[in-house]
């Protein structure tokens, strides 16, 4: 799926990375334990998060996971799109629940890592 | 090659980066994408265990054309037991810790996943030294 066609399934803003956005993603993964988020092997994947600090720029950077989208409304810092722009990362931020984020998603075809 | 890097304690907001650091310089190196992942994924974790858990430390990183080596070594509390706190889930993370993404009990599991070798040696009231190493051939 296309990060274009993410950001209308769930009515996105796209807050840095406008220029990627027809790149394809193959799965959704969310969490909001960074932990969790380091166990993963795949790399072509969206980070679905409700966890909107430093730490979750510097575990995508980490895991290799160029796109990260932040539900229920959250809005990244300064600092936090600095980062995201040095390591030429996509953020998508919305309105939604990370419930109903999630569930649009997976409706639509999004496939889970697991 | 070898660096070092201090970590101070409870220093979420630079948490990362010399795992950072660590993963341009292997870049430069040329070395397998797969290998910088392995060891950077888990030095962060080790160095996010270190300002979360301990009192901070220092990072002590070896590069050579077989292998990197990175040594974390930190001024205590130290771990009671080390084959407890290996357990997928075991955490005694603070809510602080919790609120920055941490505290699942996953990091040292996956530490282990991701290196080649794994030593952990730690003493109570002294500190812990864990030193992992990933094998480039
Ligand atoms: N450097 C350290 N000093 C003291 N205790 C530690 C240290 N590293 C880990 N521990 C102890 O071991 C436990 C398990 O660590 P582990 O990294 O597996 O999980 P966590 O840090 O609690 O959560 P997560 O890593 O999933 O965010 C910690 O909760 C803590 O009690
Ligand atoms: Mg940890």
């Amino acid at each position: 799926m296309k990060i274009k066609e993410i950001a209308q399934i769930i009515d996105a803003k796209i807050v840095t990375g406008e220029d990627k956005i027809e790149r394809e993603i193959k799965y959704g993964f969310a969490s909001d334990l960074m932990s969790d988020v380091l166990t993963l092997d795949e790399e072509e994947i969206i980070l679905i998060t409700g966890l909107c600090n430093v730490q979750t720029i510097r575990t995508a950077e980490m895991a290799n996971i160029g796109v990260i989208l932040f539900a229920r409304n959250k809005k990244p810092n300064e600092e936090m799109l600095e980062l995201a722009q040095d390591n030429d990362m996509i953020i998508l931020q919305t309105k939604n629940s990370l419930f109903r984020t999630v569930g649009l998603l997976f409706k639509a075809g999004l496939n889970p890592v697991y | 090659m070898h660096f070092e890097y201090n970590i101070i304690e409870s220093d979420f907001a630079n948490a990362g980066k010399a795992s950072s650091e660590i993963k341009k310089t292997m870049k430069q190196l040329n070395i397998d994408a797969q290998k910088i992942k392995r060891m950077v994924v888990a030095v962060y974790e080790a160095e996010v265990n270190a300002i979360a858990h301990a009192f901070g430390g220092t990072i002590f990183v070896d590069i050579d054309s077989e292998k990197i080596c990175v040594l974390i070594k930190d001024s205590g509390p130290g771990i009671e037991n080390i084959e407890l706190a290996m357990q997928k889930g075991y955490s005694t993370a603070s809510a602080k810790v919790r609120e920055m993404g941490f505290g699942a009990g996953m990091g040292l599991p996956n530490i282990k996943n991701n290196v080649d070798d794994l030593d952990i040696k730690s003493e109570v009231g002294v500190g812990t030294e864990i030193k992992m190493v990933v094998n480039f051939i």
